[in-house]
């Protein structure tokens, strides 16, 4: 056993506390968990106190400072997975193995946790395992609970990618990764070397392309800002964290298509002014960091990264980093202290990232599909992608669509699809009758209905009231339990709120219980006033959100509360503010 | 932070010039407007975590911390109106359900200025946890902390840099602890007392005037002390 340690910490002498998550999750996989000894020696070679790495380990969920079994089973109970069966399942593996959720059993063997939403929806219920030694591979569907145990099921099914054209997804198979030969050239990369990097920035600028992480910023605008901050020193970092329930559109980038990523990523660098670029993928998405390491080490074989690339002077080193189960480290400060070997807290803005981010120099940080989108807008020019969608929703988008439709999965639309269109047309119809679709994710609002002809634009959502977010669109027809839909997001929130402020710490967990129990007189009162301070109190955008959904049903889907009886709920004058 | 240039805002209807850079609660009090705080210590780096301090600047979508917030140019500012008070008072009001205040009496003070109702959030799962007395010291009581992060700052690099303490979990669940939990006796803790004087709750004791309040005489509780060292050095 020690001989082991010392060779897992060795391989990281001389590194700082930067290296910090990267060295943990060597020992988590190689040991199931990162106990006393194996925290005094990190500390030791990394110089991080011990108290420090232990509340490092404490804070996501994937680290464990206890023994845990030598399979790891997690089973996802977010509402898509909760509608497919997930509780039952949960209930049927816990019977079979003697367990209480969370426990391991008395042999050793198994470990049985609810996992928060694995980007997996579209074939729920879904599960991440991870094996002593080996590392996590995700099902799905899980078709028993013996399945998990003998582990029969070891994979995932591939997923229904489609759309109305082929840009982003372009030679995107569910099945395998393109490899720089199906990909071809980096062409886009070697035009933009050739052009000034003022030059590319204004292409992005001009094609109208704003961000597809859910906070739609003008992309040339965000690159702009970092370039004009003086440093010698910038990072370019893509958010692969994807963690918004019921999103899975990155999964399948990443999975697809990693060279258009880093090929995304690397005009992004050069036009911003870095040098060294991150790519932050989610503990939870396996696949995809493999296939992404294996492109990582093709493009720099090929020259495509490195140093001074084709000659220009242009270098980019790219360094791939896995997050360890935490939803808020998709908040790019949070982000930041991830990298940065920290527990993930989203930090107080002023600065912004692109003045003081990653160790505090000038930091872009964009979402995958969003970076996916450059390399079209540089080979065929802005205005090309600009005439795709509408004015202020320019270029093709994704939207992952789970829950009941015939044929849920990645569709590439044009903005101004109406969502009808979307459901009918694109996704072979809803099943059954529908009750409610929830845009956005979890911190996204319903939309009933009578509102399906909203054509799918980030300024038609804005204006009733809803939100693009992630791109997730959640269907529910009317067999659904709406209040079992709200308790599950409330756990979500309740889980991966990070803790540091007040009004999301405390809120999270009262929303949860208020949902999770027969309702109270007052229940739907208190509902609202810890809705409506989360909103506009909290820190960051998830304790800012995590009322969003439920908010939004207040308004949308009454009945829903209306077990609440008439408890003289009344709106205060800033309900809809 | 450059005081060459200064700005001029409104806050509660008055006009005031300050130095760029100056948080919104140093121009508040400045005018003598009384914006509440609990996390923020002069002494401590500010995190804006508990968001007591928030208030509406120009009616925005959220409302601003103005312990950590900086003055904006022309921002018309108020301290004190019907959304900030429903967040404070639900900030009280969940916090209260959650933490013993018993021994925080200015926490107590805003519950009654800002009306809120100490029974608010029926069958709520208080965070509970063991009274901790494992040194000579000071003992802990877990169930009065707040979570305003300034043991682990002054333990940290705010102060002394010796890094005895954490935080440990997340969301509801956050609690100070030390590496695996260990009693402060085998953490690198040098008993400096520097948590206990910045614990704005009872959370943090010196060990004397526990003992004091458990009706111990001085005697009594000396004994105690030296009984624990003594033990301590045996084990080593
Ligand atoms: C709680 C939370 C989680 C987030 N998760 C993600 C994520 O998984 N992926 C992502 O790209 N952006 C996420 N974001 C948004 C990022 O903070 C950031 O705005 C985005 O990555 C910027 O990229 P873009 O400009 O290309 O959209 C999240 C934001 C919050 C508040
Ligand atoms: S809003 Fe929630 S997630 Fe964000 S800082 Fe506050 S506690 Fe953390
Ligand atoms: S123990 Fe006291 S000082 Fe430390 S976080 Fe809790 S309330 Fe703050
Ligand atoms: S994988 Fe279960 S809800 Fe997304
Ligand atoms: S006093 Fe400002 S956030 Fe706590």
């Amino acid at each position: 056993m020690k001989t082991m340690l010392d060779s897992i910490v060795s391989g990281y002498a001389g590194k700082r506390r930067e290296a910090l998550l990267p060295l943990l999750w060597e020992v988590q996989t190689a040991y199931g968990f990162i106990s006393a000894e194996a925290v005094h020696a990190v500390s030791h070679t990394l110089r991080v106190p011990e108290a420090d790495i232990y509340g490092v380990i404490g804070f996501y969920s994937l680290f464990h400072d206890q023994p845990t079994g030598e399979r790891i089973i997690r089973v996802c109970a977010d509402p898509v997975c909760g509608m497919h069966g997930a509780d039952t399942l949960l209930d049927d593996l816990c019977q079979r193995l003697d367990i209480s959720l969370g426990e391991t059993t008395t042999d050793g063997q198994f470990t049985v946790e609810r996992a928060p939403c694995l980007g997996l929806c579209d074939h729920a219920p879904a599960a991440l395992i991870s094996q002593r030694g080996q590392g996590e591979s995700a099902v799905a569907p899980i078709t028993s609970a013996d399945s998990l145990v003998d582990g029969t099921l070891s994979r995932v099914a591939p997923s229904v990618i489609e759309g109305e054209l082929r840009v982003l997804l372009e030679g995107v198979q569910p099945d395998h990764a393109q490899s720089l030969a199906d990909y071809g050239d980096y062409a886009a990369l070697r035009k933009a070397l050739g052009l000034s990097p003022e030059a590319v920035i204004e292409a992005v600028s001009q094609s109208g392309l704003i961000g597809r992480g859910g906070a739609a910023f003008p992309t040339g605008r965000k690159w702009q800002g970092a370039r004009q901050s003086a440093s010698d020193v910038r990072y370019l970092i893509c958010n692969a964290d994807e963690s918004e329930p019921g999103t899975f559109k990155d999964r399948v980038l990443l999975e697809g298509c990693p060279h258009r990523l880093i090929e995304g990523i690397a005009i992004a660098a050069y036009a911003a002014g870095a040098g060294q670029g991150y790519i932050f993928v989610r503990g939870e998405y396996p696949m995809a960091y493999q296939r992404l390491q294996a492109a990582l080490d093709e493009a720099h074989a090929a020259g495509w990264l490195g140093e001074n690339v084709l000659g220009t002077g242009f270098s980019l080193h790219i360094e791939l980093r896995r997050g360890a189960g935490a939803y808020i480290c998709g908040e790019e400060t949070a982000l930041f202290e991830a990298i940065e070997g920290k527990r993930g807290f989203p930090r107080i803005k002023p600065p912004y990232p692109t003045v003081a981010g990653l160790f505090g120099k000038p930091t872009v940080v964009n979402n995958v599909e969003t970076l996916c989108a450059v390399p079209d807008i540089i080979a065929n020019g802005a205005e090309h992608f600009r005439n795709r969608g509408t004015k202020d929703s320019a270029g093709s988008k994704l939207v992952s669509v789970s829950g009941h439709v015939r044929r849920p999965g990645v569709y590439e639309i044009l903005p101004g699809l109406p969502l009808r269109q979307l459901l009918e047309e694109q996704c072979g119809g809803v099943e059954g009758r529908l009750q409610a679709v929830l845009m956005g994710g979890a911190s996204g609002t319903f939309l009933m209905p009578d509102e399906l002809d909203t054509p799918l634009t980030f300024e038609n959502l804005r204006a009733i009231g809803s939100t693009f977010g992630s791109g997730a669109v959640m269907v529910f027809n009317d067999t659904v339990d709406m209040r079992d839909v709200l308790t599950r997001l409330a756990h979500f929130f309740q889980h991966e709120s990070c803790g540091k402020c007040f009004p999301c710490q405390l809120g999270t967990q009262r929303q949860l219980e208020i949902l999770k129990r027969t309702p109270l007189p007052g229940d739907t009162q208190r509902l609202h006033d810890i809705g409506r301070t989360m909103t506009e109190a909290s820190l960051c955008g998830l304790g800012q959100t995590a009322a969003s959904a439920i908010l939004s049903a207040m308004k949308k889907l009454p009945d829903v509360f209306d077990r609440d009886t008439h408890d003289g709920h009344q709106q205060d004058n800033h309900a809809d503010h | 932070m450059d005081t060459s240039k200064t700005i001029t805002l409104t806050i509660d209807g008055q006009e005031v010039t300050v130095p760029e850079g100056t948080t919104l609660l140093e121009a508040a009090r400045q005018l003598g407007s009384d914006v509440p705080v609990i996390c923020y210590h002069e002494a401590t780096t500010s995190n804006g975590l508990c968001r007591i301090c928030v208030v509406d600047v120009n009616g925005g979508r959220v409302l601003q911390p103005a312990c950590v917030a900086a003055c904006q140019a022309g921002a018309a500012v108020s301290t004190r109106n019907g959304r900030v008070e429903r967040s404070r008072r639900t900030i009280l009001e969940m916090l209260n359900s959650a933490v013993d205040l018993s021994a925080a009496p200015e926490i107590g003070a805003l519950m009654t200025d800002y009306q809120a109702d100490p029974q608010r959030f029926p069958e709520a799962a208080a965070r509970d946890h063991e009274l901790m007395d494992d040194n000579p010291f000071y003992v802990r009581d877990y169930s009065q902390c707040v979570l305003c992060w300034r043991c682990v700052q002054v333990c940290g690099s705010d102060a002394q840099y010796t890094f005895a303490l954490t935080l440990d979990g997340r969301g509801y669940d956050t609690h100070v602890s030390t590496a695996f939990s260990i009693p402060m006796t085998e953490s690198p803790c040098v008993f400096c007392g520097q948590c206990i004087g910045v614990c704005p709750t009872g959370a943090l004791k010196p060990k004397i005037e526990w003992g004091l309040e458990k009706g111990l005489s001085h005697d009594e509780i000396r004994q105690m002390t030296r009984q624990k060292r003594r033990r301590k050095h045996m084990d080593e």
